[in-house]
């Protein structure tokens, strides 16, 4: 089985879909014939030509309001957004226009819209080229929201919301675009929407996280073993829809919950699922639920190593809450 | 499409007149809510350039857009239930007035968000072309939507990409309460579509033939793979809403503007040519209020959207 990274992987996935569905057109700033900024849309442009292969002006609104009309007229638009921190100029077209079509137009109106976007740190991005937008469009009824972490998840779950009939934002890791390495089957095959991954078992404490950060959480979890906790580590994949049957089942069996994200802790994801194991099964935990994410400051340039959270505060998160008496 | 006969015309702009003066006093008694506002005093722009598309071409509007879902040929029945938000509406009761849907006739809206249709109707237009549909993309806007940063994304995409999108810009010279000197630092809105290398003409908007000769002409072209931007000069007679005293304009300027009605000018113009008379005028009028009493009656008979319905079409409907 050939190994990927994360950007060939999505590579791979799109060029799958376009061979096999002539509806499925990429657009986007430098993503024909420069072949995209990370390199994710490479060859598409020489295989499938300028019609399905986009390149737009630096026009975000007009990017996403494009494959938005696309999308309600019988094609499958695949625009991408060069950093998640640049999707705020087309964030109007996206939570009032994409997210709203269907139930606006009493269900006469899908707009099966997928857009891709780099986010996160670590690559000493500063202020615009770091962020972590997610919880904003899941916050927005009517988004699917997907985050993979790995190559094999990234090709999986970009065909399933490429054929799926809702708006997708699909945001990839850009920090371990290249450094998360992995064994990707040829050919066609899916990950559905909507299922998390146990990625290691255990007892003492569940830790959830997605993209990047769960990288940062398998470290975290390895070290933490060496201390005798026993971490159960879950890979959310989708946001929306959340999987929260697997996260649920895992939280009765180990009563101790840390929650991991990059974004700014107030009304981060994290929030949410704090919130969903409160309601659901309060009486099963056996310490406050633990949230280690970053702070609420914009992306900070010099101090990002500190920002992000280490495998160290999540270690610290985790002790916290498997000794809370 | 046949082009419709002037009398026609007539009708048209008669039977979205008489809509919207029962849809202000259904307002007023309390059967239609929320926000509402009308196009009485515009309606030569959506009579004259309607017609001129064909049914398979995609029309695109504003929130100020009754008359245009009515004279694309959205029942009257199912404009007024959506008016009153009841379920039988053409979009379930969902959107009221200003979220005008039928897929059947190809109307995508019904925009609340000024000027953020303009990079989904080049959207559109792309569709077509890619599949290769001749299809026109018509796309209305009011001249506040101008000013907006998605007008600029639409014009210079439109223009780039060669699309067929025929921009129609409804100018009725405020943006709500904000005249247009007042806020667009170039006026011109011919020029200005000219600096995105769109070709553009600006016409008198209260005289439908005028509209309708310029549309025929526009839509020609956009078929033909260019975009195109018709303004058409026109004026709001009423206020921008039920609520706004309109401070921000002169009794004597409205009173100006409507010795240009559209609706008397042409049937003034049409008796003069000995095709109207008092008789066929009657007849005309009580032929659009019964259209019109008939639609008020059908919705407020009909149901409003139960409860359950309430998350329905979110998402797409999976099959158990």
């Amino acid at each position: 089985m050939p190994v990927m990274n994360i950007i060939q992987a999505v590579n791979d996935a799109l060029r799958i879909e376009m061979r096999r569905d002539q509806r499925v057109v990429v657009l986007g700033e430098d993503v024909g014939k420069f072949g995209g900024v990370f390199r994710a849309t490479s060859g598409l442009f020489e295989e499938f030509g300028p019609d399905r292969v986009i390149d737009t002006p630096l026009a975000e609104a007009g990017i996403i309001g494009s494959a938005v009309g696309m999308a309600l007229y019988g094609l499958r638009p695949v625009p991408e957004i060069q950093f998640a921190d640049f999707i705020y100029p087309a964030y109007d077209q996206i939570v009032n226009e994409l997210a709203k079509f269907r139930y606006r137009s009493g269900g006469q109106y899908p707009a099966p819209v997928v857009i891709r976007t780099p986010y996160g740190g670590g690559i000493r991005g500063g202020h615009y080229h770091s962020q972590s937008p997610e919880a904003y469009f899941v916050h927005t009824p009517g988004l699917k929201v997907v985050i993979p972490s790995n190559p094999y998840d990234a090709k999986g779950l970009l065909l399933s919301a490429m054929r799926g009939e809702d708006p997708v934002i699909f945001m990839e890791p850009k920090r371990v675009y290249r450094a998360a390495r992995g064994e990707v089957p040829e050919g066609d095959y899916t990950v559905p929407l909507g299922q998390a991954k146990i990625v290691r078992e255990g007892k003492g404490i569940t830790v959830l996280a997605y993209g990047a950060m769960l990288h940062t959480v398998i470290e975290a979890a390895a070290k933490a073993a060496e201390a005798g906790i026993d971490a159960e580590v879950i890979d959310l994949r989708t946001l929306l829809p959340l999987d929260l049957e697997t996260v649920l089942t895992s939280v009765r069996k180990t009563g101790r919950v840390c929650i991991v994200h990059e974004a700014p802790r107030t009304c981060g994801y994290g929030a949410e699922l704090a919130a969903l194991i409160a309601e659901k099964a309060l009486t099963s935990l056996e310490a406050p639920i633990e949230r280690v994410a970053g702070f609420d400051t914009p992306f900070p340039y010099t101090l990002e190593n500190e920002y992000l959270p280490s495998p160290e505060r999540v270690m610290a998160s985790m002790r916290r809450a498997v000794e809370f008496q | 499409m046949t082009t419709p006969s002037s009398q026609q015309r007539l009708r048209d702009m008669m039977l979205v007149r008489r809509f919207e003066e029962r849809c202000a006093e259904l307002y007023g008694a309390g059967k239609i809510r929320g926000f509402l506002h009308l196009y009485i005093g515009e309606e030569a722009v959506a009579a004259g350039l309607l017609p001129a598309l064909g049914p398979a071409d995609t029309v695109v509007a504003t929130y100020r857009e009754h008359g245009h879902a009515l004279l694309r040929g959205v029942p009257a029945r199912a404009v007024m239930a959506e008016m009153f938000g009841r379920v039988s509406g053409c979009s379930r009761g969902r959107g009221g007035s200003m979220h005008l849907f039928d897929a059947e006739r190809r109307m995508y809206g019904g925009w609340a968000i000024v000027a953020g249709h303009l990079p989904v109707a080049v959207g559109l237009a792309l569709a077509d072309r890619t599949l290769g549909r001749p299809q026109v993309t018509a796309c209305f806007f009011g001249d506040g939507a101008v000013a907006e940063g998605a007008f600029h994304e639409a014009m210079n995409l439109a223009a780039l990409w060669q699309l067929p999108v025929l921009f129609v810009c409804e100018n009725n010279l405020y943006a709500m309460g904000t005249a247009l000197e007042r806020y667009q630092a170039q006026p011109d809105l011919v020029l200005r579509a000219r600096g995105y290398g769109v070709d553009a003409a600006s016409v008198d908007g209260m005289d439908v033939e005028v509209v309708a000769a310029a549309a025929r002409d526009a839509v020609e072209r956009v078929r033909a793979g260019k975009p195109f931007l018709l303004e058409c000069r026109t004026y709001r007679f009423r206020a921008h809403s039920m609520f706004d005293a309109e401070l921000y304009r002169g009794s004597d300027e409205v009173a100006r503007w409507k010795q240009r009605d559209p609706i008397a000018l042409l049937a003034g113009r049409l008796r003069t040519r000995g095709q109207l008379d008092d008789a066929a005028l009657a007849a005309l009028e009580q032929d659009v209020a019964r259209e019109v009493e008939d639609a008020v009656s059908f919705a407020d008979a009909s149901a409003l959207e139960p409860i359950e319905e309430l998350t329905r079409h979110v998402m797409a409907e999976v099959a158990p």
